[in-house]
């Protein structure tokens, strides 16, 4: 009679942990714990903070970092000094590093698959979100090395002068993720912004963080070199100020419509007249999304005046 | 003849003590965990750019390039009133004049190293008369380097007597006695070259050149320092102590204020006892006091580089 009560108690015990019973060899599964991306290292929020990232009904999916404002300040540092060397790189390497990010995404495509689903999206809809996503890498690959040509220009001018303009890379770009897509809004902000030359820190979305760290370990082994992209998980309201106001960010982008944020973050970032690109009424999924205006967007244009020799009636030679 | 001038008798070195380089490398890691925040941070950063030795030792010095250093160092940052100035500026003897005249009467003092820097290895006559040339042109500190070929090969009478008469050609300027503890391999070495150099008459104990990798260390810090409690304790007199090389941010120098403090106390808080021989960290000190005052994280380019 006690014994039996005994075994009861324990089979009461291991179900509330989620097992039919505490006899059957039923394995106990290994969740993965979703940490931040700076610098090319996966660390835990420095604050020690999480939350927990839940799908519609309810049912927690994981727990993420809360990113604090040391965590963002780090994912600043990891990205200046990433600038020099990946804006420097040959165009066309920066093509195929880009293409090889798009390559490993798809060997884990049914991974981000599941985790879309996961997150509320249908299987259709999730295929559809990792294919646009592939595709949408390649695409900005392609651009590298040609977005040069489109928006650089030569310049008539009245004196003796070659007089050229080229777009360069504005630096460090502070993006605050699109909310209600887990992979394509992130892989579409980031991929213009790194085709360019320019490095950058991400808040993922925070109530559908999974993906972007999951494509934080596909840039971490597709010949990315750290630092270039950084990914923070996180509350935007708690970071938007910062992502506004730090004086080494060049540019900051924001893609939803709320108001109050919007003037937060054109007010503070007056401080160091950064950037601010408002992306907020575009179809992530629609071809609307991919542009290589979206690269412009975080150039400057460099204009240089060349003398040149003008001897006698000879004409320049350009 | 230096026995006769001190007060105190000269123990055998080779009986320095030993160090316990687990325990003093866990010392160390602790002075790391303090928490400082608000007012106190403020204090310590500026407390640390008061401390400052702003150097430039390269081949590639040129008179412009330690004027510009000199400006540095009276106009760390106006935008931010009431900022200290930096201790010194450390130079080679050659750019000692410039310095001097540069910094004029603004109270920042000029510092050189001297001794056939930074390896040493020139005869003594032409150590003491490079010491020379720096004071007769106006230095007020001489960094010198001790001989650390002879140190490791045991001879400890040869690079206390060389401390001693190149402390004896320094007259009023103080001596900061460089031990490059990366070429010292441990640390009960480093602890004996500090126990020699306090003997011979340094003023100040220095860790590196800059030019060794690696430079100064926390741990390589604190074995100093307390070498230097130990001295006080058994003759009375203070020592300065100079860490160099590899301290380039404001977070690092606070743990070795912190490490200051709790290892020889207040007394030894100002940069008449303290220094940090460092370029770069000027401007990370600056930056974490701007961002103290704005509240936004700052931005390298708005700082000027020398």
């Amino acid at each position: 009679m006690a014994t039996k009560t005994i075994s009861k108690k324990a089979t009461t015990v291991f179900s509330s942990n989620g097992h039919s019973n505490g006899i059957t060899n039923k394995r106990v599964e290994v969740l993965k714990t979703y940490k931040i991306y700076i610098g090319g290292q996966f660390p835990r929020t420095e604050s020690g903070r999480y939350y927990v990232a839940k799908n519609k009904a309810g049912q927690a999916l994981a727990n993420a970092c809360l990113s604090s404002r040391k965590d963002f300040r780090d994912a600043v540092n990891a990205a200046r000094s990433a600038f020099g060397g990946w804006s420097t790189r040959a165009a066309f390497n920066r093509s195929q590093i880009l293409y090889r990010i798009a390559e490993m995404l798809e060997g884990r495509k049914i991974q981000f698959i599941d985790e879309l689903i996961k997150q509320d999206a249908t299987p259709t809809q999730a295929e559809a979100e990792v294919n646009t996503a592939i595709d949408r890498l390649i695409y900005y690959a392609g651009w590298c090395d040609k977005y040069q040509q489109l928006f650089g220009t030569v310049n008539p001018v009245a004196s003796s002068h070659f007089n050229f303009s080229v777009p360069e890379p504005t630096g460090v770009v502070a993006i605050i993720a699109p909310q209600n897509n887990s992979l394509i809004g992130l892989v579409s902000v980031i991929a213009p912004v790194i085709a360019g030359g320019n490095t950058c820190v991400v808040l993922a979305s925070e109530t559908k963080p999974l993906c972007a760290i999951t494509f934080a370990e596909v840039i971490h082994s597709s010949d990315v070199p750290s630092g270039v992209i950084n990914i923070l998980t996180g509350k935007p309201t708690e970071l938007i100020k910062y992502f506004a106001d730090h004086m080494d960010v060049n540019a900051t982008v924001y893609c939803e419509r709320d108001e109050t944020n919007k003037k937060l973050i054109q007010e503070k970032a007056a401080q160091n007249v950064k950037r601010i690109l408002l992306y907020d009424n575009i179809d992530w999924n629609s071809s609307e999304a991919e542009s290589p205006y979206f690269i412009s967007d975080t150039q400057e244009i460099k204009t240089t005046w060349h003398p040149i020799e003008n001897i006698g009636g000879a004409k320049a030679g350009y | 003849m230096i026995a006769e001038t001190l007060s105190f008798s000269i123990p055998d070195f080779r009986l320095s003590p030993r160090i316990d380089q687990i325990g003093v490398e866990e010392r160390a890691s602790r002075f790391t965990k303090r928490s400082i925040k608000t007012e106190s941070k403020i204090n310590g950063l500026k407390l640390a750019l008061n401390m400052i030795d702003l150097t430039t030792l390269e081949g590639k010095d040129t008179e412009g390039k330690v004027k510009q250093l000199c400006y540095k160092a009276q106009h760390l940052h106006d935008v931010y009133e009431n900022l200290p100035t930096v201790a010194a500026v450390c130079v080679y003897p050659s750019m000692v004049r410039i310095a001097k005249k540069a910094l004029g009467n603004s109270g920042v003092k000029v510092a050189s190293v001297a001794t056939a820097f930074p390896s040493g290895q020139a005869p003594k006559d032409v150590k003491i008369r490079d010491t020379k040339f720096a004071v007769n042109e106006g230095a007020d500190e001489v960094d010198m380097v001790i001989s650390r070929g002879k140190f490791l090969e045991g001879d400890y009478n040869f690079v206390f007597d060389e401390i001693a008469e190149i402390k004896e050609a320094c007259g009023t300027a103080r001596l900061k006695v460089i031990l490059e503890t990366g070429e010292l391999v441990t640390y009960d070495k480093v602890r004996r070259a500090s126990d020699i150099a306090m003997y011979a008459g340094a003023d100040f104990i220095k860790t590196s050149t800059g030019k060794i990798s690696p430079a100064a260390t926390m741990p390589v810090t604190l074995v100093m320092l307390e070498a230097i409690r130990d001295f006080y304790y058994k003759t009375g007199k203070m020592i300065a102590m100079k860490p160099a090389g590899g301290i380039s941010k404001a977070k690092l120098a606070l743990h070795y204020l912190v490490m200051l403090k709790e290892t020889l106390g207040e007394a030894w808080m100002n940069n008449e006892w303290f220094r940090f021989g460092a370029s770069s960290l000027a401007n990370d000190l600056l930056m974490q006091l701007m961002t103290q005052k704005t509240g936004v994280y700052q931005s390298a380019n708005y700082f000027s580089i020398d």
